[in-house]
């Protein structure tokens, strides 16, 4: 490896020796890609033109009292996440590595769409993995990754959600990395991922950072975002990081109380550990049995999180605060009566956040929010759980 | 000498190679655990690798995870796990005893506590799947320390600086995957391993032990004729645990894999010391 590929403390390697080449070989791809001006002028171009970026920065127009909230409005993003950028990145270089067939894990089904809309788009064979209770609560999602040609193999091991996808698709690599990509979706996994796939979202934060400039003349008082693995929240801090003046919070699910076991508050609850390829913070028990998270959100149900986060954490330049289920799917349905906009159930938790910072602080602040994806894969779940 | 070399030597002496015979530790309980493991020295093993259960076991098929999930289903902690290490122990002070596990299942002790807990108990040696060569340093070091070998996978894609780091950091001997992916008996080995035995031997690692696919005597016979010092046979063991076999039967798979260890041209040259 080229890089050391820690933040602080945690990241690192922590792989099968036999994986180890297939990571030198894509840093050393991710490396030279950056350096290469053809690469980002096909991403860049991929990106406006496929893809739909810039997404708009869409201000809540009854929504948050004096507060003034933002919306950065990666739902409107091709396939309806901001999972689409990097997977278009990645995919690209799969394609100079010579790969001919990506695999993916998928929580909520968003990140196993846009790698399958990348698999149609460059013609790879891609195989998904998805947790069987997950598969169960985003139905649609599957479909349209089917639709899009994509094989979704249901996982049945373990919690059955996107911690046991992850474990199938490191295991299928293990087998595989000779013409295989493993399109890992989020800023966890072992490095180069955790660095790459920041560099590859940070263009969230970089437009919001121009936009809200632009229409408010200042800095956001905080930037929120909702954290699973936390890729879409590294993305829109990462040009944050230098103004010391913005807060930064993260949101994670706090399920069903943050003082039980039904949670995926991992920066909160979780104690220093190594899974998935990295150290990192996770929720295990004294023996490092990892435990199983809840979340109304398969998107935030993983008990470890992204090694950046809990560096961001310890360092004090970030901080992480829960949304439980209850008071995400009323930020989920005030969104929707009062702004027209469908958010995911995971973004929800962001917006939720929000709102309570605007009912808080006296001092009306502006509060940017990454809305990280449209709700539609939650339609059924939504139904349901509103029904009663 | 410690309990590998000693073995290797005995072993080199009769002309054979060395069976190394894998069970997770707890599975399908504690107390049966431990008499499946006495079954595996009664068939002739000659040396014992013991899973410590965990999780989210990513270098693992499906026979050895569910093998972990049925040991943590029965409710088998570390704790208890370092107990069968230690009565194992107890009942049979020569034979070479390996630790597998990962990364976590260390952290969670601390990497010295864990290693130091490990040698107590009467292990010889400690195999961490998640925990390839360039994150080694402490946990060799840690092993050093603690008076257990730390055994390193080498694969045959592994480039040659990373097969100086196996023989520069662990000892006892080289864990060498026989295919790629995960462990499982369901795919053969492929062997095209005598330039790796070769590096390995030229650089000075530990005597190479094949695993990943060992399931039958062909395999056993075949690996050693490859060039191995021994092998090792982990999820057709495991197999038998999970239809409820009975000891008698584990241990006359495990005679029957042996006796294919016999009069086979294996690597003498690695069994003739390394520590």
């Amino acid at each position: 490896m080229r890089l050391n590929g820690r933040f602080g403390r945690f990241g690192g390697v922590y792989v099968p020796e036999i994986l180890v080449p297939a990571l030198e070989q894509l840093e050393a791809a991710f490396l030279d890609a950056q350096g290469d001006e053809s690469f980002r002028a096909e991403l860049d171009g991929l990106l406006s033109t496929y893809a739909g970026r810039p997404t708009p920065l869409t201000r809540c127009r009854n929504l948050g009292g004096r507060a003034r909230i933002y919306l950065k409005r990666e739902d409107l993003l091709h396939g309806g996440a901001h999972k689409t950028n990097q997977v278009l990145a990645q995919a690209l270089l799969a394609k100079r590595m010579g790969k001919t067939r990506l695999i993916a894990e998928t929580g909520a089904g968003q990140h196993g769409v846009a790698t399958a809309m990348a698999g149609a788009l460059f013609g790879f064979e891609t195989r998904i993995y998805m947790g069987a209770d997950d598969i169960e609560r985003q139905q649609l999602n599957v479909f349209r990754m089917e639709l899009m040609g994509a094989e979704v193999v249901p996982v049945t091991a373990g919690s059955r959600t996107l911690k046991d996808a992850v474990n199938e698709a490191l295991r299928d690599w293990t087998a595989s990395y000779a013409d295989t990509h493993y399109l890992l979706g989020t800023v966890a996994g072992p490095h180069p991922f955790p660095l790459m796939v920041r560099e590859y979202q940070r263009v969230i934060g970089k437009e919001a950072r121009e936009q809200i400039l632009e229409v408010e003349g200042r800095l956001p008082d905080a930037v929120i975002a909702c954290v699973g693995g936390g890729s879409n929240a590294i993305g829109i801090f990462s040009d944050f990081i230098g103004d010391d003046d913005v807060e930064l919070i993260g949101v994670e699910a706090a399920g069903k109380g943050i003082d039980g076991n039904e949670h995926g508050a991992t920066l909160q609850r979780g104690r220093p550990g190594i899974l998935h390829g990295a150290e990192t913070l996770l929720l295990q028990d004294e023996d490092g049995q990892v435990d199983d998270t809840w979340s109304i959100s398969a998107g935030l149900d993983y008990p470890a999180v992204g090694p950046e986060h809990a560096h961001l954490q310890n360092i004090g330049r970030a901080s992480y605060v829960g949304v439980e289920d209850q008071a995400a799917l009323d930020a989920f349905v005030a969104l929707a009566r009062s702004e027209g906009v469908i958010a995911a159930f995971e973004s929800s938790h962001a917006v939720a956040h929000a709102l309570r910072l605007a009912e808080e602080r006296g001092d009306n602040p502006i509060l940017l929010v990454s809305l990280s994806g449209r709700g539609d894969k939650d339609m059924a779940s939504a139904q349901r759980l509103l029904a009663r | 000498m410690t309990r590998y070399a000693a073995m290797f030597d005995r072993c080199a002496r009769r002309g054979e190679g060395a069976f190394g015979a894998f069970l997770m530790l707890g599975d399908p309980d504690a107390s049966t655990s431990a008499t499946y493991l006495d079954a595996l020295v009664a068939g002739g093993a000659d040396m014992v690798e013991l899973g410590i259960p965990f999780s989210d076991p990513v270098a693992d098929g499906p026979v050895v995870q569910a093998a972990a999930v049925r040991a943590l289903k029965a409710g088998v902690r570390t704790a208890d796990c370092l107990a069968m290490i230690a009565d194992f122990r107890a009942r049979h002070p020569e034979i070479p005893v390996g630790i597998l596990t990962y990364a976590n299942i260390v952290a969670a002790r601390g990497v010295e506590a864990f290693t130091q807990q490990l040698a107590e108990a009467g292990a010889d040696s400690l195999l961490i799947a998640d925990v390839p060569t360039i994150e080694a340093g402490p946990y060799a070091e840690a092993a050093r320390a603690a008076g257990i070998d730390l055994v390193m996978i080498a694969a045959p894609n592994t480039p040659e600086p990373a097969l100086r780091r196996i023989a520069e950091l662990s000892s006892g001997y080289t864990y060498c995957v026989a295919r790629d992916g995960v462990t499982g008996a369901d795919r053969a080995p492929t062997l095209r391993h005598a330039p790796l035995f070769d590096a390995l031997a030229r650089l000075g690692a530990p005597p190479p032990v094949l695993g990943f696919g060992i399931g039958t005597a062909a395999h056993v016979r075949d690996t050693l004729e490859a060039g191995a010092a021994g092998v090792v046979c982990g999820s057709a063991l495991v197999r038998l645990v999970e239809a409820g076999a009975s000891p008698q039967a584990v241990s006359s798979f495990v005679s029957e894999l042996k006796a294919a260890t016999r009069g086979t041209t294996q690597n003498l040259a690695f069994a003739a010391e390394k520590r």
